[in-house]
């Protein structure tokens, strides 16, 4: 479905996109990232230049402004290593948007280079790396919403893989786990009845099962649903995939944030 | 704060319209794809190869237009091509006058709700009874279809008996055996007094001129079956080459559309009745209806050409859900109807621009799709084509200023420490509607621009 073409890894050294999301609020979602792939024995890379992938301008149609911001991203991240994402929607920029906007382009053959060698974080352990299973302790129920943007890569069933392997760990399935939880960037602000609304039945169908966790490999998607339920006076605890990780190395229960 | 017009919408949609639409689209997806996970070891490779089927032929129809079109003469049928709704409208009406008929009785299609085909007959002193029952209560209420399968998903039982009783089809009473039952009375009388008969097509096969109708009424059967003339109006990218193709797409079609292996009626119409045959139309008529469709092959948005109209991306669809069709102010809502109904506008364009920007860009559409078109890109490429053509879009943000920060890694480092003035202020004081939208239904994190890049240089080397 997606254009989700992979180079077979070499080394085990790799770049980190931490997205602008953990660059402007979600730091400890970064440093985990780190964590957890330094725990497999990756030498984690931080290109200092690098910004945002190029998603929200892409997604308003605005795909002038887009490719100025890919083709910075393209620069930052040059080399041969692949690229992590702890982000679905932002590696899902890389190896698909982008693709569309450059199709016209000369330099299409760049951005499609820089595609190839991004993963998504939950894809990259399991299916880059081959670790289907994780070590440590996580004493939680724990809830994965299966983010949208990576439907037709294998994502959402790595992610579910590891986490159903952590001692301790026990998941839960929520009604209608296909459905999206009404963020979608800018469509949260231009349709904010229908956005909160498809954010409402989500946290309706999450709430059912009385998670201690609700787990994501997409941190927007927990901006949101986090976001509406703490406003709402009824909060849930939220946490990315990479978190659940680093805290179950630390043998331990969820950290905050 | 001015928002899009389907979020407007949305809000002040009456709660028990959504639940209506919410249920039943919920309940069918969920059996259609029970039904097809059950059934078939790979769905999914069967929804690639049907669109292949589709795509080939929408971009064939230069030679498959004229096969179809000697295949169909050759069998007895009359073959009339409309440039624009109004020369299909026109050409319906040409017909009917020239046989002196007055009354037309029609099975469902949406092509006919595309080129608003009964009010331009009535407009001339034609009746035109919708025979479907979802349409018939349709046009008896003056209302629009708001799905293109089940077109009065927005309509509970209580409110269809009371448009009976307003039409003289019996007292109050709903039940929907008893709905039927009148329906069906009612309409009965008229087929038998009808002087033509008007379908669709599902598709139409180039290989031998077969008309392919699925219906679960039997309707228009009925409407071939007491009338001497049949008008089939039909869209131009409803072509295929070959009869065989039609096995997976008839597969595909009944289960993405009502969950059913096939739909109770599937009718395969090779041409007027023949000397031999006791009954049946005498005249058959195919109108192939363009009305925009060229224009659309001609954009890098041809692949929404091969939908086959079964109403799933409708179904899966959460705005839908939330919005119900009469939102997309237009003949084709949901997602297909948020690519269709825009392009189809040609230099109008601008007008439905904003329905392309009405999706999260989830997917579920793509997913479901029986003919797997990549709607997400599609929607993708009209917003595109919107801005570049300057169309305003209420509550989407600019995104100029923040591309300039975003390739500028100095700029974007200050903005990120500048950002914690989001800590100390309320975001109703900064200049950010986005922010306000937001703010308003959201509690923020905190801001901690910065923090990563600084823990990542104060660590010890790993």
């Amino acid at each position: 479905m997606l254009n989700a073409e992979r180079t077979p890894l070499t080394g085990k050294r790799v770049q980190l996109m931490a997205t602008c999301l953990c660059d402007a609020f979600y730091d400890d979602l970064a440093v985990a990232t780190v964590q957890v792939l330094e725990h497999l024995g990756v030498e984690v890379v931080f290109p200092e230049a690098q910004t945002c992938c190029g998603q929200p301008a892409f997604n308003g149609g605005d795909w002038a402004a887009s490719r100025k911001v890919v083709r910075h991203t393209v620069k930052t991240f040059a080399g041969d290593e692949p690229v992590v994402v702890p982000s679905g929607s932002c590696a899902a920029m890389m190896f698909h948007g982008a693709l569309l906007e450059f199709e016209k382009e000369p330099d299409l053959p760049e951005v499609e280079a820089l595609g190839r060698r991004t993963w998504e974080l939950a894809d990259f352990i399991v299916n880059g790396l081959g670790v289907k299973t994780w070590p440590g302790r996580f004493d939680a129920t724990v809830a994965l919403h299966r983010a949208c943007h990576t439907r037709g890569t294998g994502s959402s069933e790595a992610a579910a893989m590891l986490l159903r392997s952590i001692a301790g760990l026990k998941m839960v399935e929520f009604g209608e786990g296909e459905q999206c939880c009404g963020f979608g960037g800018t469509f949260s602000v231009a349709f904010p009845n229908i956005s909160t609304a498809m954010g409402d039945l989500k946290l309706d169908h999450i709430r059912a099962v009385k998670p201690d966790v609700l787990v994501s490999g997409d941190m927007s998607c927990m901006m949101h649903l986090g976001g509406l339920a703490q406003q709402e006076g009824k909060p849930i605890k939220t946490q990315h995939l990479a978190q659940v990780l680093r805290d179950a190395l630390r043998g331990g229960v969820a950290s905050s944030g | 704060m001015k928002f899009q017009p389907i979020d407007q919408f949305a809000a002040t949609l009456p709660p028990d319209k959504r639940a209506s639409v919410y249920q039943s689209t919920k309940a069918t997806h969920e059996k259609r794809t029970k039904l097809l996970f059950d059934q078939f070891a790979d769905p999914n490779r069967l929804r690639e190869i049907a669109g292949g089927i589709k795509q080939h032929a929408i971009e064939n129809l230069d030679t498959l237009l004229p096969r179809v079109e000697a295949k169909l003469k050759a069998n007895g049928v009359r073959v009339h091509w409309a440039a624009t709704a109004d020369s299909a409208c026109a050409t319906v009406l040409g017909i009917m006058r020239a046989r002196g008929a007055t009354r037309m009785v029609k099975a469902k299609t949406m092509v006919s709700e595309e080129i608003e085909l009964a009010p331009y007959l009535e407009k001339h002193g034609m009746e035109a009874l919708e025979t479907d029952l979802g349409e018939f209560i349709v046009q008896i209420d003056h209302d629009h279809p708001s799905h293109i399968v089940r077109p009065i998903i927005h309509k509970n039982r209580r409110e269809i008996a009371t448009s009976f009783e307003r039409e003289g089809l019996g007292a109050y009473d709903d039940d929907p055996g008893t709905i039927t039952r009148r329906a069906r009375h009612f309409l009965r009388h008229k087929y038998l007094a009808a002087d033509v008969g008007l379908t669709g097509a599902n598709f139409i096969s180039a290989e031998s001129g077969r008309i392919v109708l699925v219906t679960n009424e039997g309707n228009s059967r009925f409407c071939l079956a007491a009338t001497k003339c049949h008008i089939a109006l039909v869209g131009i990218e409803k072509v295929v080459a070959r009869d065989r193709d039609l096995a997976l797409l008839l597969n595909l079609l009944g289960r993405s559309a009502t969950a059913q292996e096939l739909t109770a009626y599937t009718e395969f119409i090779s041409g007027p009745k023949a000397a031999a045959q006791p009954d049946g139309p005498e005249e058959m008529h195919v109108i192939f209806v363009d009305n925009g469709r060229t224009e659309v092959l001609a954009s890098e948005c041809r692949e929404i050409l091969r939908c086959i109209r079964c109403g799933a991306c409708l179904n899966v669809c959460p705005v839908y859900r939330q919005v119900s069709g009469h939102g997309y102010r237009s003949v084709y809502p949901g997602p297909v109807g948020a690519v269709l109904s825009p392009l189809l506008l040609g230099k109008k364009f601008p007008q439905k621009a904003d329905l392309a920007k009405a999706s999260s860009l989830c997917g579920a559409c793509h997913e479901v799709c029986p003919v797997n078109i990549p709607i997400p890109d599609l929607l993708l490429r009209l917003r595109h084509r919107a801005k570049e053509e300057s169309v305003p879009s209420p509550g989407t943000p600019p995104m100029g200023a923040w591309a300039l920060l975003a390739s500028q890694p100095t700029a974007w480092k200050a903005a990120l420490a500048g950002g914690r003035v989001l800590n100390y202020l309320p975001a109703k004081l900064l200049p950010v509607p986005a922010l306000h939208t937001w703010a308003a239904t959201h509690t923020l994190p905190p801001w901690r621009g910065g923090e990563f890049r600084k823990w990542l240089r104060q660590r010890p080397k790993p």
